[in-house]
């Protein structure tokens, strides 16, 4: 039980161990010189950038995957041609207010075809579920100190959508009229 | 009207469901007051200066009888019995209880009517003319494109958490009576030579600290586009517009830092990748929401209702009425009726559990059923044989809806103000009663003739104080509450914002100045000149110099 409650990642619709480590620079940090632990990483996009050699070099020689992350103000275009080169693209939202990782999630997914793990972490949790799923993440990391558990029921908050979204390309309109 | 289907329905209460667990968290202390802050806001709920206030979501202004029955009944079991209209065409009650919210948004949704996105960081509630369908000027009805936007817009996943509000109007007709460019997205119907439908696009209007009025993005927009389109401009924003000051986080912000040209390329950019994609609108859709708003049964009338006729002279009381509150209609013999909602002694906007039952009701027997909320705070009906005029004023005149007083000084539009809400500076509604008292002989008010005065609490101008020909704003001076008073403002087609005249009033001075600048008008008018024209000819000078000068009074006035 108690190993439960501190798995906060929600995938395939269930919680999960998470094996990933987020990178994050201190300020002023040059990117050449963070230290990158063993393990799969999801590094921050400056990073990704300064080091591309040696995080390929690491997947490649020992099979570690790659991952990034974007902050809210990262453009996903600026990895559009890069999105195959990773086994998680990470979004990471300070606080759950700050939608602009919606949009990130559905350029990367409707525009720069990215179609692996997607996913959300940070001030995140049960009441923002149902929309993230639908812009396209599929995978979440529950802010510490809300219920991982309880974010499950969340994907069901809503049998149906008027809109297009990432997980349903075609509006209600036009399902109606089918 | 549009009825929901069984989707619509599930939509709407599957969010009844959601906001009862969210509700129930809340109280049961497992979300704390930040994190459940803007889900009830995305639900009109406010924390307010009593408790919460609810804002429920009345689409596009339209009714039906039942709806306001409805209205009508949980203004009465939920709260005190009278509900407040607002100028973006929705309801507000100010003493519901938290944990009954969760059965209110219930019973509302039984009738089709819910409370979403009436507040917070989203889509809001899309309004449009309170006499869309039967206005003469009209060049297409806009209420299946609110239609439309408002199913888009309802639970958008990637506009729940944009960086402010953002409000959409839609006109169809060639006079504007939306206040579309105060809006941050405002949709004007067109033609274009070939005569396709369309839609002129403005974008970045609002009031509030910083007013402004929108730019045009585009002349002709197919109407096809109408949802890929939005959807590019809405992105745009949601990704840059400014998350670090909520003063200068609306879109009109970002339209006025990178120009508006620039702007619409960069929309322009986005929809590049949307338009033409699943989500543009097919012709079926249009379709099957048009036949919705199809026009009612109109009966063959004779053009002119000879009774009517003879009421209007025999009775001067009905003629000034009809003069004031009875409007033209496309189909002959047929007008359109605002019951009107400010009279002194109350709350603008403010209507009772009766009265919304009986304008339900006169709805029912006379207007095919259906009811309009106006954004100047009245209750319109539509669709009105002539010849129930009569009745319908007699009426009326019993339940306190009948004051001829539309488009005079004594319908002004008052937001909610100091006395509820908890953003206001300065009390409004007292201010509002006061004038309408001052104003309550109806020759006086007949005399001066058309005028807007618009009464705000606070800058963020849910009163509309900027677009009145007068505006009163109400500002907080080291704890006291002073009022500055604009001039030159109008709505329309060729919307002003209005100037400030000086040093703030205090409230009590407040009917003196306005009664000053009435008098100025009055004397220097020429004549059949509305005072809106006055003030366009004369310049502000003159009334600056009745309200101020030494001579006039001893009242005091805050040192700007």
């Amino acid at each position: 039980m108690r190993n439960l409650q501190t798995r906060r990642l929600i995938k395939e619709r269930r919680l999960q161990e998470d094996v990933w480590k987020v990178v994050t620079l201190i300020d002023g940090q040059p990117e050449l010189d963070v230290c990158l632990p063993v393990g799969p990483l999801l590094v921050p996009v400056s990073v990704w950038k300064a080091k591309k050699a040696c995080l390929i070099h690491r997947e490649y020689e020992h099979g570690t995957p790659l991952g990034i992350w974007l902050s809210p103000e990262d453009d996903p275009a600026e990895i559009a041609k890069d999105v195959d080169d990773f086994t998680v693209i990470a979004v990471h939202f300070p606080k759950f207010t700050d939608g602009r990782g919606y949009s990130t999630a559905r350029l990367l997914r409707e525009r720069y075809g990215y179609d692996g793990e997607l996913r959300a972490f940070g001030d995140i949790g049960r009441d923002q579920i149902f929309f993230l799923n639908r812009v396209g993440f599929d995978s979440f990391l529950i802010g510490e100190g809300r219920n991982a558990e309880e974010a499950l029921a969340a994907f069901d908050d809503f049998p149906e959508a008027y809109q297009a979204g990432s997980d349903l390309p075609i509006p209600l309109f036009r399902r109606r009229a089918a | 009207m549009y009825r929901y289907d069984s989707i619509d329905h599930t939509i709407v209460q599957a969010r009844v469901a959601q906001f009862r667990d969210q509700t129930r968290r809340y109280l049961a202390n497992e979300l704390s007051e930040d994190e459940f802050r803007p889900l009830r806001l995305q639900n009109g709920l406010y924390i307010q200066r009593h408790g919460p206030m609810l804002r429920i979501a009345v689409p596009y202004g339209l009714l039906s009888a039942r709806q306001l029955r409805t209205l009508a009944d949980v203004t009465r079991r939920y709260d005190e019995g009278v509900g407040h209209f607002t100028t973006r065409q929705n309801l507000q009650l100010n003493w519901v209880k938290l944990p009954q919210v969760p059965d209110l948004l219930a019973d509302l949704a039984d009738a089709e009517l819910h409370a979403i996105q009436t507040s917070g960081n989203c889509i809001r509630n899309i309004t449009t003319d309170h006499f869309a369908g039967v206005a003469a000027d009209e060049i297409a009805d806009p209420r299946p494109w609110a239609e439309l936007l408002r199913q888009w817009s309802t639970f958008h996943p990637e506009f729940a958490y944009l960086p402010r509000k953002f409000k959409v109007a839609i006109s169809g007709s060639r006079e504007d009576r939306t206040a579309l460019l105060v809006h941050d997205l405002g949709l004007q119907l067109v033609r274009n030579d070939g005569g396709e439908l369309g839609f002129a696009v403005y974008a970045g209007g609002g009031l509030g600290r910083t007013p402004l009025l929108a730019s045009k993005l585009n002349d002709f927009l197919p109407w096809q586009h109408l949802l890929t389109y939005c959807e590019a401009l809405l992105r745009v924003y949601n990704r840059f517009g400014r998350r670090d000051n909520a003063y200068k986080a609306r879109i009109k912000i970002l339209v006025k830092a990178v120009g508006s040209e620039e702007f619409a390329r960069q929309v322009d950019a986005e929809w590049a990748h949307l338009k033409d994609g699943p989500s543009t609108l097919t012709e079926a859709e249009v379709d099957r929401v048009a036949a919705q708003f199809a026009a009612p049964n109109y009966e063959n009338l004779a053009s002119e209702d000879l009774c009517h006729v003879a009421f209007q002279r025999e009775d001067k009381a009905y003629a000034r009425w009809v003069e004031r509150n009875v409007h033209a209609h496309r189909v002959p013999g047929y007008a359109a009726v605002t019951l009107s909602l400010k009279k002194p002694g109350a709350s603008p906007g403010d209507a009772t559990s009766a009265q919304m039952e009986e304008a339900a009701e006169l709805a029912e027997r006379f207007s095919f059923g259906e009811i309009r909320v106006s954004h100047e705070q009245n209750l319109i009906l539509a669709d009105v044989p002539q010849r129930d005029l009569y009745t319908i004023w007699q009426r009326a005149k019993a339940t306190g809806l009948a004051s001829p007083t539309v488009g005079l000084l004594a319908d002004l539009i008052c937001c909610p103000g100091g006395d509820f809400c908890s953003l206001a500076n300065a009390k409004s509604l007292p201010i509002a009663e006061a004038v309408l008292d001052r104003f309550a002989d109806l020759d006086y008010l007949h005399d001066i003739g058309e005028i807007e005065l618009n009464i705000s609490g606070c800058v963020n101008s849910c009163g509309h104080h900027y677009l009145g020909a007068i505006g009163i704003l109400g500002v907080d001076k080291h704890g006291e509450e002073w009022y500055q008073i604009t001039m030159g403002g109008a709505q329309g087609n060729a919307a002003v914002i209005g100037e400030t005249i000086g040093p703030s009033f205090a409230a009590a001075d407040v009917p003196d100045v306005i009664e000053q600048l009435i008098e100025t008008y009055l004397v220097r008018r020429h004549v059949d000149e509305r005072f809106s024209d006055t003030v366009r000819r004369i310049g502000l000078e003159p009334f600056r110099t009745s309200v101020y000068s030494n001579t006039t009074s001893q009242r005091r006035s805050a040192n700007a």
